[in-house]
């Protein structure tokens, strides 16, 4: 069986605004320093095919898939567009290589919300045209707001809690030189902060940056030709729940939970928490949602509030969580945010991690979510 | 309703249609995108009567609009450099309505031009070029192609009305 691995990734941005570069001069800067990464690589001859996760409310361009090929070079190759989260682009490179067909393959993804005018109208746009749409709800964090509700009343989780994982999140972004929007926050002014929709308050939602993020995966046979210090993708799943909210399971993430258990029988893992020196990056835009998720995956049970008071998801406890913090600091760049993810897990297991490096680093946990009233969840396992 | 007839079945009049549509909604979709380097930098050129373009040593090919990349050879551009503002006629058609389906006074002719760039040339695949209108050319010298490989010069605005747009070139005219 074809074993795949991730060889090389770049990026450009992290930043609240990038007035400098157009879309795709970012993205051809990340695409550059990718492609340098996986050993100087040259795209035209060295990649086969070409992935690229966007959405084209958010890019303002309609059928932007056609937009995609040039600033990756994959002008004249193979080169298709996922409408979704960077990590539902990577299991696509994945499959795509195990099935043989392709021995390397590229996944770009990139977001440009400070070029969004009307950016809450567009997140509108996404709500059921006909029974939510016409309700016309005040704030677009109220869907967010009843999840997080329906959440914390199941597992008797508290305001606090969700305040003990921002103060830590926030504290580890500023290892971070991709946190443009860490600072250090204590538990008392989390808890006066204001209400935006209760329970969430201004602190638990995560800004917004513009970044792009590119990435190289390789076959075992063609990888081994770059390298010895290999991140290996060992299993990846993703699952869609169904969109409606009242047909959901507010309380757990479901396509969360199926592609946690698609992506860990992947890589033949029973529990995992057995995996050895693990970092877990997850998708916290909002607060709970990181909280969710860990139960969701099987990272945490219903006592997680007790595992965050004990330091457990601390930098130094036994499951570091977003050890250079997540959304939360480094804003979201809409649908590259799972690649945010992936990059941080990436380097931790390379040892690249700077002042976020969690020493001896092997095994890695990445979650993506689409975010706002989505229930599209993806899970990578990486080892080195 | 009635531009087809329909075998069988009942069709829908324009107030039942109505009444079936439940809800509407109008997007609210505003952006502002940035022009980047490379754009800039050709609007910029554009307000001083210049088309600019920028040249990669590795192909040869010249990019008007200019990219600070070639997507052929995936590497930074070598340098800028100036079409002479003419070119010629590579294809071209005329349109005689409006984009609201109104019959236009005048046909309007729009052509590909491929652009001249002093010390290169190019092939009929790749190639510095432009869309733009035809200022004095007529749908006959269209239907007959005679406008094809004619040579074209840019027609400026005046310099005070020119705003940093394609529309600073007020159109190609056939010289
Ligand atoms: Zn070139």
């Amino acid at each position: 069986m074809v074993e795949v691995a991730v060889i090389g990734m770049g990026y450009s941005g992290f930043s609240p605004s990038t007035p400098h570069l157009s879309f795709r001069e970012m993205v051809y800067e990340a695409a550059k320093r990718a492609y340098i990464d996986a050993g100087d690589i040259d795209p035209r001859r060295d990649i086969d095919a070409f992935v690229s996760c966007q959405e084209d409310f958010w890019e303002g361009v309609s059928i932007s898939d056609e937009f995609a090929p040039e600033q990756i070079g994959g002008v004249l190759k193979p080169v298709y567009t996922v409408a979704g989260d960077g990590l539902q682009c990577i299991a696509s490179a994945v499959a795509m290589i195990k099935s043989g067909a392709f021995d390397v393959v590229a996944v770009e993804a990139h977001g440009k919300p400070s070029e969004i005018s009307t950016l809450s109208d567009i997140v509108r746009f996404s709500f059921d045209p006909i029974y939510v749409r016409p309700l016309d709800l005040a704030s677009i964090h109220a869907l967010q707001a009843i999840e997080a509700r329906a959440f914390m009343d199941s597992f008797n989780i508290s305001k606090e809690a969700l305040g003990l994982y921002v103060v830590m999140s926030r504290r580890n972004g500023l290892r971070s030189s991709r946190a443009s929007h860490a600072s250090e926050i204590d538990l008392d002014t989390y808890m006066k902060s204001d209400m935006v929709s209760d329970p969430l308050s201004e602190h638990d939602i995560a800004p917004f940056s513009d970044a792009a993020i590119v990435a190289v995966l390789a076959s075992d046979t063609v990888a081994r030709g770059y390298s010895d210090d290999l991140v290996w993708v060992r299993g990846v799943g993703f699952a869609s729940d169904i969109y409606t909210y009242v047909f959901r399971d507010l309380s757990i993430d479901r396509s969360a939970r199926i592609a946690a258990d698609k992506a860990y029988k992947m890589a033949g893992i029973d529990s995992p928490k057995s995996l050895r020196n693990l970092v877990v990056e997850l998708d916290e835009r909002y607060s709970y949602k990181a909280l969710q998720t860990l139960i969701s995956i099987g990272l945490a049970g219903p006592d997680i509030a007790r595992d965050l008071e004990s330091g457990v998801f601390n930098r130094s406890g036994a499951i570091p969580v977003n050890p250079g913090g997540g959304a939360l600091s480094e804003g979201v760049p809409l649908e590259a945010h799972g690649l945010a993810r992936l990059l941080s897990g990436y380097e931790q297991l390379k040892g690249r991690a700077g002042s976020a490096q969690i020493d001896d680093a092997e095994n890695a946990i990445i979650h993506g979510w689409r975010g706002f009233a989505t229930a599209t969840s993806s899970i990578v396992v990486l080892s080195r | 309703m009635g531009m087809f007839r329909l075998r069988g079945g009942t069709s829908l009049s324009d107030r039942e249609f109505r009444e079936i549509v439940k809800e509407s909604s109008e997007p609210r979709a505003r952006y502002s995108m940035t022009a980047g380097q490379a754009y800039s930098r050709f609007f910029e050129g554009l307000k001083n009567g210049v088309i600019l373009g920028t040249v990669c040593d590795s192909c040869g090919m010249v990019f008007i609009p200019p990219k600070i990349y070639c997507p052929y050879c995936f590497r930074s551009v070598s340098r800028w450099v100036e079409s002479s503002g003419e070119g010629k006629v590579f294809t071209a058609v005329a349109s005689y309505i409006s984009a609201d389906v109104k019959p236009l006074d005048k046909p309007e002719i729009v052509a590909v031009i491929k652009l001249d760039v002093p010390g290169y040339r190019f092939d009929n695949y790749r190639f510095p070029g432009i869309m733009h209108r035809i200022c004095n050319a007529s749908d006959e010298d269209v239907k007959t192609q005679r406008i094809f490989d004619a040579r074209v010069r840019a027609r400026w605005l005046p310099k005070e009305k020119r705003t940093g747009s394609i529309n600073d070139i007020e159109c190609f005219e056939v010289v």
